[in-house]
């Protein structure tokens, strides 16, 4: 099986600024609908980490991309 | 088993950073944080931050600091490291801390080859203080203190400081970097270790500028910001080593 990651964005460290969303080549990252609780939307991981046939690959382009350090990325 | 392969650093305290959505420094701390947690020398590193929007820095880099007034960082950096040699002492100074009010001490630092690691973080403008036009600002550039664009004759031209100590001859290392993209900010990170590294081994005074983004001042959200560093600042302030003198061991 084709190594695969998956990453966990702390909500409440997120400010929105969407620097990740154009780190990210695969696309996996948006801006959440929802406030946290500073007031700003953060940003989301679309994918499940449950899910087999998710396309992040755990390269932590996006969590060296955020300023707020507000992304844990893991890999299987 | 999932296996963590990015965390928030040891160096780097639990509170959240009060910077704006975007801002290069938080980026920038948490470079400096891996840099010494790589290097093992939390316990005997001391950083001077600076005024402005980075006074705060002791709240989020978990090493021991001294605050300095207004530019002064290198100057008491100097006298901590005089006192102390076995410390790595590092400053960290904004552009309107370095290059216009600390000027003086920085230049003669930087011939005296003193053993200090700066981090210049240069986003041209005064951040905390509103936006107002520093030595960095471009030409044409909008601030609030230049409205119409900053023209040379009444203004000024930019002031290019890393070129400026490049001539100093107790300067060892001197690099610009940005943080607008992971390929840059990885070569940032190189840079600052660099920079450690060289005071680590007693070389002289090492310099490592960084084109920083502020999306407040400059009116921009933050992706705009970053490429308006790439295809603006760095028209101006090419990226690169400016100088090396390392490897001649002395």
């Amino acid at each position: 099986m084709k190594k695969k990651g998956f990453i966990r964005i702390n909500s409440e460290l997120c400010k929105g600024c969407g620097l990740c969303i154009t780190a990210c080549l695969k696309g996996s990252i948006r801006i959440s609908n929802k406030l946290n609780m500073k007031g700003y939307h953060p940003a989301e991981y679309i994918e499940n980490e449950k899910s087999k046939n998710r396309k992040c690959t755990g390269c932590a382009l996006c969590a060296i991309t955020c300023p707020d350090i507000a992304i844990e990325v893991f890999r299987d | 088993m999932a296996k963590q392969v990015f965390k928030r650093p040891d160096a780097i305290k639990e509170n959240v950073f009060h910077y704006c959505p975007g801002c290069g420094h938080s980026i920038i701390h948490r470079l400096v944080a891996e840099v010494i947690d790589e290097l093992g020398i939390r316990d005997k590193t001391v950083g001077v931050p600076p005024a402005g929007c980075a006074v705060l820095a002791y709240n989020y880099i978990n090493v021991d600091m001294g605050e300095a007034p207004h530019g002064r960082a290198i100057a008491v950096a100097t006298g901590i490291k005089r006192a102390r040699p076995e410390l790595i002492v590092f400053t960290y100074q904004g552009d309107g801390d370095i290059a216009a009010i600390g000027t003086a001490e920085t230049i003669h630092a930087a011939n005296r080859g003193e053993r200090l690691s700066v981090i210049f973080v240069n986003n041209g403008v005064y951040g905390m203080t509103g936006g107002q036009m520093a030595p960095t600002t471009l030409l044409g550039q909008t601030t609030t203190t230049t409205p119409g664009g900053r023209l040379p004759l009444r203004d000024g031209f930019p002031l290019d400081l890393s070129q400026m100590l490049a001539v100093a001859n107790g300067s060892v290392y001197i690099e610009r970097t940005a943080v607008t993209s992971p390929k840059n900010i990885i070569k940032a990170k190189k840079a600052i270790k660099k920079a450690f590294q060289v005071q680590m081994d007693d070389l002289g005074f090492a310099l490592v500028e960084v084109l920083s983004q502020c999306p407040t001042n400059w009116k921009l959200s933050p992706v705009e910001a970053c490429r308006r560093v790439e295809e603006e600042v760095m028209q101006n302030y090419p990226l690169g080593i400016i100088k090396d003198t390392t490897h001649k061991g002395d």
